[in-house]
């Protein structure tokens, strides 16, 4: 029978390589001395922690676009929803430590003259809250979204616009003072996460290994899904859609569900995303993030989980280092990178070298179709 | 409504059924009746509704007017594809719509008749009758040698077949097969009326056919549609002696 090991080959070589960073990078920061030319410095951590928890979003976004077929061009949106989570919870630590030294308000309240706080920042000082809603929320809109979407069957490129008009949308929203998210300043000046204070370089290199940590469950988690038989539907879903139809399979409920996780799945990305980065504001919601995040799955080989993540981390690191050495010259180069990776190695970095290898296992899962280039111009700068 | 005779004995009861779609009458008072293990060949030139026909018994249209039953209780103009299809009508398409990045075997595991909500299918395990079953079902359309190759690499015939295969899979009660002779060998043809007429004991086809050799060769009542109704029906012998069916599809 075909079935598909949970870890493969490539899967093993991935977790390994995820886990031995979990250990290494903290015990290189924390332990060796400054002067080791293996030591990470202080700078490092939170950003590789920030390239992890981008990985752990294109995982999520491969599940639907590699898997189902569904390009979302609005994943960005359950990422922030997941952030802001976070970040109202670390907004509730600062306590009475704020700027206007208030007990009960973070300073942006206290700015605005509210007198008390709005019932939806109610729970916020719990850890626990703050991590189900980081999972919840963005489940919850996923589930809204797609059952409304999915039911009236809009698909192809009118789904990608619509899910690129929800993400503008919410920016748009959070941008307002009003909504009680800080407008457009965002949440920041955290002190500290479950009682240890973000400085700390301990905090930090923990907050790194719980990203690792977390992008593995993930990758766990949703080759689970693809190796199972619903993975095989939705497979059969995103490559003759009609036909699963016609053999009994109602095909909306099975993009709700894989949207659902996948969206939920972003959101815990988010939330581990701000405590390092330190900031949460309505620009992480800017459509040109979630186009973005398309282009690292499409780079490292969509349908590929394993290239989705490498996608994230290549693209973020090219990113990190043109921005310092050629500022003006980044969106060129991810342009340039999108148009290339298409026009020469449309399965992706993963794709490609697999080829390569000429590896063509049993074990292997059906390799989504190539790239498909979303018609969009290319993308903002983030920030 | 009155039910009568015919109604409640036939599987699939087509009455009075419209579909217009811009203006153009696409199935015009349509009435046909299939009745339970019977075998029908639908016959008629491009545009006489034939497609139309069964997008409407398989949910796909909705007819403007008229009756569509199966079993004399399932009303088929209320329910969506995937509800028609759990009812037990398989449906093949005039080109082979196969699962292409799939093996041969899983495309018929995912048509297995079983549950098909998200949550039982993610956490189903393959029992061994699923087993036996997909094993019996590759060697009835002869696709066991290539189980484990991709269905995209199957020939023309073989992706026909296996789309065929999965349409077993399902269990059906009425299969609607459009144009299964299409591009397929003499030989193929031939083996493909066989495996019609034997699937025909346990469940009611339709067959949607241009291939007059094919559908004498399957030897069953015919219908010839015209401009989205029933021009003539019988005997393949007595249609094809009708004045009419000549002058519209035959030819003199």
């Amino acid at each position: 029978m075909s079935r598909y090991r949970l870890i493969d080959g490539a899967g093993l070589i991935f977790l390994a390589i995820v886990l031995a960073l979990a250990v290494l990078v903290p015990a290189s920061n924390l332990w060796l001395a400054p002067d080791s030319a293996l030591h990470i410095p202080d700078y490092l951590v939170p950003l590789l922690g920030k390239y992890l928890a981008f990985a752990l979003l294109a995982l999520a976004l491969d599940l639907v676009w590699g898997y189902c077929g569904i390009l979302s061009l609005g994943h960005g949106a359950f990422f922030a929803l997941g952030g802001y989570a976070m970040g109202m919870y670390l907004m509730r630590q600062i306590g009475s430590r704020g700027v206007y030294g208030n007990l009960v308000l973070p300073d942006f309240m206290v700015f605005l003259n509210w007198q008390e706080l709005p019932w939806f920042w109610l729970g916020f000082d719990h850890f626990w809250f703050a991590c189900l809603v980081a999972i919840a929320v963005p489940g919850l809109l996923a589930f809204g979204f797609g059952w409304l979407a999915f039911r009236s069957r809009v698909t192809g490129v009118y789904l990608s616009i619509i899910t690129q008009a929800m993400t503008f949308a919410l920016m748009l929203a959070f941008f307002r003072n009003d909504m009680g998210f800080g407008g457009n300043n965002g949440l920041t000046d955290f002190k500290e996460i479950v009682g240890y204070p973000l400085q700390w370089a301990e905090t930090r290199a923990a907050l790194f290994a719980a990203t690792a940590v977390a992008l593995a469950l993930g990758y766990l988690l949703a080759r689970w899904v693809v190796t199972s038989k619903l993975g095989k539907v939705v497979v059969a879903v995103r490559d003759a859609e009609s036909r699963t139809r016609f053999i009994g399979y109602r095909v909306e409920n099975y993009k709700l569900v894989v949207f659902t996780l996948s969206a939920m799945i972003a959101g815990v990305a988010g939330a581990l995303y701000v405590p390092q980065v330190g900031i949460i504001n309505p620009s992480e919601f800017a459509p040109a993030n979630s186009i973005e995040a398309v282009i690292w799955v499409a780079v490292g080989g969509r349908g590929t989980l394993v290239g989705a993540a490498l996608g994230a981390v290549i693209v973020n690191a090219g990113k990190t280092w043109f921005t310092g050495a050629l500022p003006s010259l980044w969106l060129f180069a991810l342009g340039g990178l999108f148009v290339a990776t298409t026009l020469l190695i449309p399965k992706g970095v993963v794709g490609a070298v697999t080829d390569i290898l000429g590896i063509r296992r049993k074990s292997e899962l059906p390799a989504a179709p190539g790239v498909v280039a979303p018609k969009t111009a290319p993308a903002e700068p983030a920030q | 409504m009155t039910i009568g005779g015919e109604v409640t004995s036939a599987l699939l009861y087509l009455d009075d059924v419209s579909v217009t779609f811009d203006g153009f009458r696409a199935l015009n008072r349509l009435s046909l009746s299939i009745g339970a293990n019977e075998m029908r060949a639908i016959i008629g030139p491009n545009g006489a509704g034939k497609t139309t026909m069964m997008d409407v018994i398989t949910g796909k249209t909705r007819p403007n007017t008229g009756t569509a039953l199966f079993q004399a209780r399932h009303d088929l103009t209320r329910l969506d594809e995937a509800s028609i299809s759990q009812l037990g009508i398989g449906r093949k398409f005039q080109t082979p719509t196969v699962f292409d990045m799939h093996t041969v075997e899983d495309n018929i595991l995912l048509a297995l008749k079983t549950d098909r909500r998200p949550f039982p299918v993610l956490f189903s395990k393959r029992t061994r009758e699923e087993k036996e079953r997909i094993d019996a079902l590759l060697e009835r359309v002869r696709l066991t040698a290539s189980r484990h190759r991709s269905a995209g690499e199957l020939s023309h015939g073989q992706k026909q077949w296996l789309e065929i295969g999965m349409l077993l899979a399902q269990e059906p009660k009425l299969l609607l097969v459009d144009e299964p002779a299409a591009g397929m060998t003499d030989q193929e043809t031939a083996d493909t009326a066989d495996l019609l007429r034997e699937i025909a004991k346990t469940a009611s086809v339709v067959v949607v056919e241009h291939d007059m050799v094919f559908v004498r060769d399957l030897g069953v009542k015919v219908t010839c549609l015209h401009e989205g109704s029933v021009l003539a029906e019988g005997s393949l012998d007595a249609v094809s002696a009708n004045e009419r069916v000549i002058e519209v599809y035959l030819g003199r």
